[in-house]
């Protein structure tokens, strides 16, 4: 029995506009730590709020340890949640923030003061009890915020991007803080972000959802490795994979795929498999992640030649916008600052990590079997 | 509204040289608007023989007392005085408990008919309280609650005035609060007291000022519903001075000034609370 069932949720906020959630499904263990990705809009944050007992569910159904929790209210479910903009009360001290949800409660005064402190302990916050809220910087009323949430042992956390009004190194910090607290108190975590990188280092299940509905589900790098479809392929890994529309030939050399100018050579084992579902007579999308590309001279043997359009130094990498008449390519490669504006360059195509996807279903063509999400999970 | 406990922001300083003739302006329009008060406090102090005669007195040259003994021992003034604050006092006791109230519901909660009942509450404020004195008062007299304190209090214990001014205070409160509240288990009412009142108190200070001053200030209603002097309030005392038979200009507004100091003085304690929450909510702060 699953800790958590979702089954077709549905959110509908007015009848005459899209389903804000259609027909969700998904099972979430005790202990998981599931993040909810997608663009802004996608159903995410609707979802958790669903969860919390702040949005009502139009339709499906929420079990919690196998009990029906559609009509609870927010007080009956007892979870706790964390928000964007912290929400502290702002004429409470950090110490009686922390307090509040226990003060309901009717905690012993010992009790409360022990469980305070103890987080505050745990999210180094021991220094702050007597400030308010507006005398700290934005990492720290984060931090109390956490705290607030896990002085009361909630079952469920529930997080509503709770790194998204920090900078980026508070972010980094802020995303240790949350791995380590969720190793120590081994709490089932539900988390909504659009960055991928936070759902990537913090999730051991990620959700990944567009326009209500949900994508794939699965573990960080089964996600990046096997992405269901181009919008997965698309949304996980920075910078994004490139798509292009190719046609496949069978030579006696091997399969080749034709893309513009550019002659891109396939291993007999991917072109066989596309062949069987019929895609030696139709064009198919290739994806290829940016890292799996290389530069050489425009003069030496390429598999493409492009113009450099744009170029964005990383430290140590750079991202090179590059352009044909066909489309368009963005590889990442070392600093080389050899490679300027304007300058035409051949590509080199490693296509043994290469994706296909069908070109109207958008699906991947190369897909795992189906105990991708655990066998996913056991990789981790 | 700003909740947190930062001050606003300084105004720019300006040049002296800038500042001197916007004081200057300032003075003489205030004391333009002032002089009809002042000269009544004035002449509060004056013998009626030098009001009436062909000088301009604008300063007593004998100051008296008289007038204010000859107003106190007229009309029981301190009843009256005690009648104004009790009601007045339930009056804004009660709006604020009712139109907080309301205020919460119609902006935290959802309820089918929201929209169209708030706007019910708003269209009564187009409404003149005279179209209406004439059918409450057969109410309240049909009732028998004619000559008391009730008659004076209930119709007031609620606005749509006050109403509007709390919601508009809420819809500028973070809604995240009120999330956050009830995930940790807080109950509206509990919500209410601790979170909301204690972050709400521009608004409760401008309710307050502004409900006191009004119901200090009535006149029709306590004029129609009591006619006995233990039930009368002062605004209709005051116009028992004003008598046919013997006009005493100097004595009523001797009464007048003594009736004015109670409200002016909730005003000056309150008017920076009065003001602020007049504002707030009018540019998000």
């Amino acid at each position: 029995m699953p800790f958590i069932e979702l089954k077709n949720l549905v959110k509908i906020y007015d009848k005459h506009t899209d389903k804000a959630v259609n027909q969700l499904n998904l099972q979430i263990d005790q202990g998981d730590f599931v993040v909810l990705v997608g663009p802004s809009g996608c159903g995410k944050s609707t979802t958790l709020r669903m969860l919390a007992g702040l949005e009502e569910i139009t339709d499906g159904a929420f079990y919690f340890q196998d009990q029906l929790y559609n009509h609870l209210s927010p007080q009956q479910r007892g979870f706790a949640m964390v928000f964007q903009n912290y929400a502290l009360y702002p004429h409470l001290t950090v110490y009686e923030n922390m307090a509040f949800s226990l003060r309901i409660r009717k905690e012993k005064k010992a009790d409360l003061d022990r469980k305070v402190r103890q987080a505050a302990d745990l999210l180094e916050l021991s220094d702050l009890l007597t400030r308010y809220p507006s005398q700290l910087s934005g990492g720290q009323k984060q931090r109390v915020a956490i705290g607030s949430a896990i002085v009361r042992k909630p079952q469920l956390f529930l997080m509503d991007e709770p790194l998204s009004n920090l900078d980026a190194k508070l972010r980094d910090q802020m995303r240790m803080v949350i791995a380590r607290l969720h190793k120590s108190l081994q709490t089932t975590v539900v988390y909504v972000t659009h960055d991928q990188v936070e759902a990537m280092t913090l999730g051991n299940k990620i959700v990944v959802m567009n326009q209500g509905k949900v994508q794939q589900v699965a573990s960080p790098a089964w996600l990046y490795q096997n992405p269901a479809n181009m919008f997965t392929a698309s949304f996980i890994g920075s910078p994004a994979i490139n798509f292009l529309e190719v046609e496949m030939v069978k030579r006696p050399s091997g399969y080749q795929l034709i893309s513009g100018n550019a002659l891109l050579h396939l291993s007999d084992q991917q072109g066989e498999r596309l062949a069987r579902r019929g895609f030696d007579r139709s064009s198919f999308i290739l994806g290829v992640r940016p890292g799996a590309i290389s530069t050489v001279p425009a003069d030496s043997d390429a598999d493409m030649r492009v113009k450099i359009v744009g170029r964005e130094l990383l430290g140590g990498k750079m991202i090179l916008y590059t352009e044909n008449a066909k489309s368009r390519l963005t590889v990442l490669t070392p600093v080389n600052y050899d490679l300027v504006r304007g300058q035409e360059i051949g590509l080199c195509l490693d296509l043994v990590k290469a994706l296909a996807f069908d070109p109207h279903s958008q699906e991947n063509l190369f897909p795992s079997g189906p105990a991708q999400a655990d066998q996913g999970r056991q990789d981790q | 509204m700003s909740l947190s406990k930062e001050k606003s922001p300084q105004v720019l300083k300006q040049p002296a040289s800038y500042k001197l003739p916007l004081i200057i302006v300032n003075l003489i329009c205030g004391f333009i608007m002032l002089f009809p008060l002042l000269y009544a406090v004035s002449i509060a102090f004056m013998p009626s023989s030098e009001l009436f005669n062909m000088d301009l007195n604008l300063l007593p040259h004998n100051p008296t007392l008289e007038n204010f003994n000859a107003a106190l021992s007229k009309m029981p003034l301190g009843r009256f005085i005690l009648n104004s604050f009790m009601v007045s006092l339930a009056i804004t006791g009660g709006q604020i408990i009712s139109c907080s109230l309301a205020a919460f519901a119609f902006s935290f909660l959802d309820f089918q008919g929201k929209d169209v009942l708030f706007m019910l509450i708003m269209a009564t404020m187009m409404i003149p309280g005279e179209a209406t004195i004439i059918s409450n008062y057969l109410t309240v007299s049909a009732w028998q609650w004619l000559e008391s304190y009730k008659v004076l209090i209930v119709p007031y214990l609620t606005s749509a005035m006050g109403i509007f001014l709390f919601r508009q205070f809420y819809q500028s409160f973070p809604r995240s609060l009120y999330e956050a509240a009830r995930m940790d288990g807080c109950s509206n009412l509990r919500f209410i007291i601790t979170i909301l009142l204690p972050l709400t108190k521009p608004a409760i200070g401008a309710m307050a000022v502004y409900t006191f001053i009004n119901a200090w200030n009535m006149f029709m209603w306590p004029l129609l519903v009591t006619s006995s002097e233990n039930m009368r309030t002062v605004q209709i005392g005051i116009s028992m001075l004003d008598s046919v038979d013997s006009k005493s200009l100097t004595m009523m507004i001797a009464g007048v000034v003594l009736i004015i100091l109670p409200s002016l003085s909730i005003f000056i304690l309150g008017q920076k609370q009065l003001i602020k929450g007049m504002f707030s909510g009018a540019v998000k702060g």
